[in-house]
């Protein structure tokens, strides 16, 4: 199997306002298909090394790999690339733009990449909705749906580019039972059936517990 | 029509804020507005003032002034040279006023090409007689039809016409209160006394108003020919030439050539009203920063905005950035809501500005000092409509510069990990 993400010894300090090790000597591979979670308690540094992974956090030592290449000594507009293209992210919170309808939210990352004409990227947006039994949202806008509603169209966005890696940080934190219950069998379904990659923070122990693979980590470490 | 992506996301954030948007344009609208109508208003003032003293004045008069001789007998004898002349109480002698040679002189003007029209005049100091009483003045004869074509005589004409003035012998075209202390009207005729005592009858044909009440007092007009008869002088007796160039930074130069080529004095407009170019050059200055300063103003409420606008939208620029937008992407939406406010603010500001002016331009502006002027004096120059565009986009660019580089360098993970 292809390895997807690698992390080889990656370090992270905060300097303010004390000096505090958060991530020491972190390394893991992900290999491609596989359903990883990273558990461990508030503060253990899982979130922090998610967005080491992610590329947004470049202030970190050791070396982040994604899909073969190292994303050390990379330019911001590069890593934006990346990001763009080989990440899809789902956060706490949904972070939809209101000023668009959720079709248009679906597609931005998509109009970004341009791999596509702008009419190929909304099919590919509907088909992504329909996929998540969302279609009939396609044209409100993103105020006026429910939480998990919302949560749902962030997972599509994610989805739109066929990232190689689906990211998510606490994706069912904000979420009830039945959600939660939904936007799990959503991440099930696409590990099992497409063999999407998925890494997921998560403190929810029994979310973690119907993973492929759990990473636990304790102080910065990976234990 | 299909916009580019990062202008359609600044179109819709642009456009979810309308309200905000249009404050924020309407700032811009104002200060062009105001930009506009002021400088249009100032400078049509300025022109109008200007015109008082141009429009009258020669840019090079050549003339001929008493003086004592520069070189002095002595300086021309060969036993005293090198020596050290003490030559007390030099006085000027009776010398020609006329200037010499002057059609050769006309005719040399007429013919060059930095000159647009020349005009010669003879002028006369008169006694006008009224009763018992003499009143001084001054009789100018004048190339009418030059006077007319350069320097707008009969615009300052309130009373008659002056095709008359060389159309019919002795006649005079008086400045409106001389006639008024002569108790003359047009018809009339007035008693015109020369230095040496002669008189004349001559018509009045006209009355005269430039606007500056004691020059209107002293002067009165005539044809070349009628003043040379009553001086009992030839008509080759010029006293001034006027010049008007066409280039007029060029006069002080000129005026130098022309003293030299022709053996006279010359005197250049500048040099002779210094004051009224300072004047003007300080109205200008004052006008630019009146309108310069409200442009400032206006970019300060721009940045104002799209700062609240940036702490509005931090979630969405962090998304934006998390999913594959760039700093410098985030940069030019944020660049081009700042310049669309600019554009179209300024447009619109340029329209009112004009309908501003137009409104001012009709409101009634009488006086007694200024004949030709009806309402308020208003300058359309284009000029005026570029700078004020110009400046609404450069003031609304660094106006946005600013909260857009802030937006730009956001830290996604700082905004997504605060939630």
């Amino acid at each position: 199997m292809r390895v997807v993400l690698e992390a080889k010894h990656i370090t992270k300090k905060f300097t303010d306002p004390v000096e505090m090790k958060v991530l020491t000597d972190v390394s893991f591979q992900i290999k491609r298909g596989e359903f990883v979670s990273v558990v461990g308690k508030s503060g253990c540094g899982k979130s922090t090394l998610l967005y080491v992974l992610s590329t947004m956090d470049t202030d970190y030592e050791g070396e982040v790999w994604i899909d073969g290449e190292s994303m050390v000594k990379k330019s911001e507009r590069e890593l934006a690339q990346v990001r763009n293209a080989k990440i899809g992210f789902v956060f706490q919170f949904h972070y939809l733009l209101n000023e668009f309808s959720v079709l248009h939210n679906v597609m931005l990352p998509g109009l970004k990449l341009k791999s596509y004409s702008d009419e190929e990227v909304e099919q590919r947006a509907y088909a992504r909705l329909q996929q998540l039994h969302i279609e009939h949202l396609a044209n409100k806008r993103a105020n006026q749906l429910s939480g998990g509603e919302k949560q749902r169209v962030a997972i599509a966005r994610a989805l739109i580019n066929d990232p190689i890696i689906v990211m998510g940080d606490e994706p069912t934190g904000n979420l009830d039972n039945k959600n939660t219950e939904t936007v799990f069998g959503i991440f099930q379904q696409l590990a099992e059936q497409y063999q999407q990659t998925l890494l997921i923070v998560t403190h929810d122990q029994s979310f973690a517990a119907k993973t492929h693979r759990v990473i636990a980590m304790a102080d910065g470490r990976v234990i | 029509m299909k916009l580019p992506l990062n202008i359609e996301i600044a179109k819709s954030l642009l456009l979810a804020r309308w309200k905000q948007t249009l404050v924020a344009a309407i700032g811009v609208t104002f200060s062009i507005t105001m930009f506009i109508t002021l400088l249009s208003f100032m400078t049509g003032l300025n022109d109008l003032l200007d015109g008082l003293i141009l429009n009258r004045t020669a840019h090079v008069r050549i003339y001929n002034e008493l003086k004592p001789t520069e070189t002095q007998p002595i300086e021309k004898a060969t036993g005293f040279a090198g020596f050290h002349h003490f030559v007390r109480s030099i006085k000027a002698t009776n010398a020609r006023l006329d200037i010499l040679n002057s059609s050769a002189i006309i005719k040399s003007l007429k013919a060059d090409p930095r000159v647009l029209g020349v005009s010669p005049k003879v002028s006369a100091q008169v006694f006008f007689n009224a009763g018992n009483v003499d009143i001084t003045g001054t009789v100018n004869g004048i190339d009418v039809d030059a006077e007319v074509r350069l320097y707008s005589f009969a615009d300052y004409m309130v009373a008659g016409d002056y095709s008359d003035l060389k159309n019919i012998p002795n006649t005079i075209v008086l400045g409106k209160p001389l006639a008024a202390k002569l108790m003359v009207q047009l018809g009339d005729r007035v008693t015109v006394v020369t230095q040496q005592g002669e008189q004349f009858q001559l018509k009045v044909v006209g009355l005269y108003q430039s606007g500056l009440q004691d020059f209107d007092k002293t002067q009165s007009f005539a044809s070349l020919i009628t003043v040379q008869k009553i001086l009992s002088k030839p008509s080759s007796y010029l006293t001034d030439i006027a010049v008007k160039v066409k280039n007029l930074p060029e006069a002080p130069a000129l005026a130098t050539e022309f003293r030299k080529v022709y053996n006279t004095d010359a005197v250049d407009i500048q040099t002779a009203n210094a004051q009224f170019e300072t004047g003007t050059f300080i109205r200008t200055l004052i006008a630019y920063a009146v309108g310069i300063t409200l442009l400032i103003v206006a970019g300060f409420g721009i940045y104002n905005i799209l700062n609240m606008m940036i702490y509005e939208k931090m979630d969405s620029i962090a998304i934006l950035k998390a999913t594959g937008f760039s700093g410098p992407d985030v940069r030019l939406i944020f660049l081009f809501i700042a310049l669309s406010i600019g554009l179209f603010g300024g447009v619109t500001g340029l329209m009112f500005g004009f309908l501003l002016s137009a409104v001012i331009d009709q409101v009634p502006f009488v006086t007694e000092a200024l004949p030709t002027v009806k309402t308020y004096p208003i300058n359309y120059n284009p000029w005026f409509y570029f700078i004020g565009i110009t400046f609404s986009l450069f003031t609304t660019y660094f106006a946005g510069l600013f909260p857009a580089l802030k937006a730009s360098s956001i830290d996604p993970v700082v905004i997504i990990r605060g939630k």
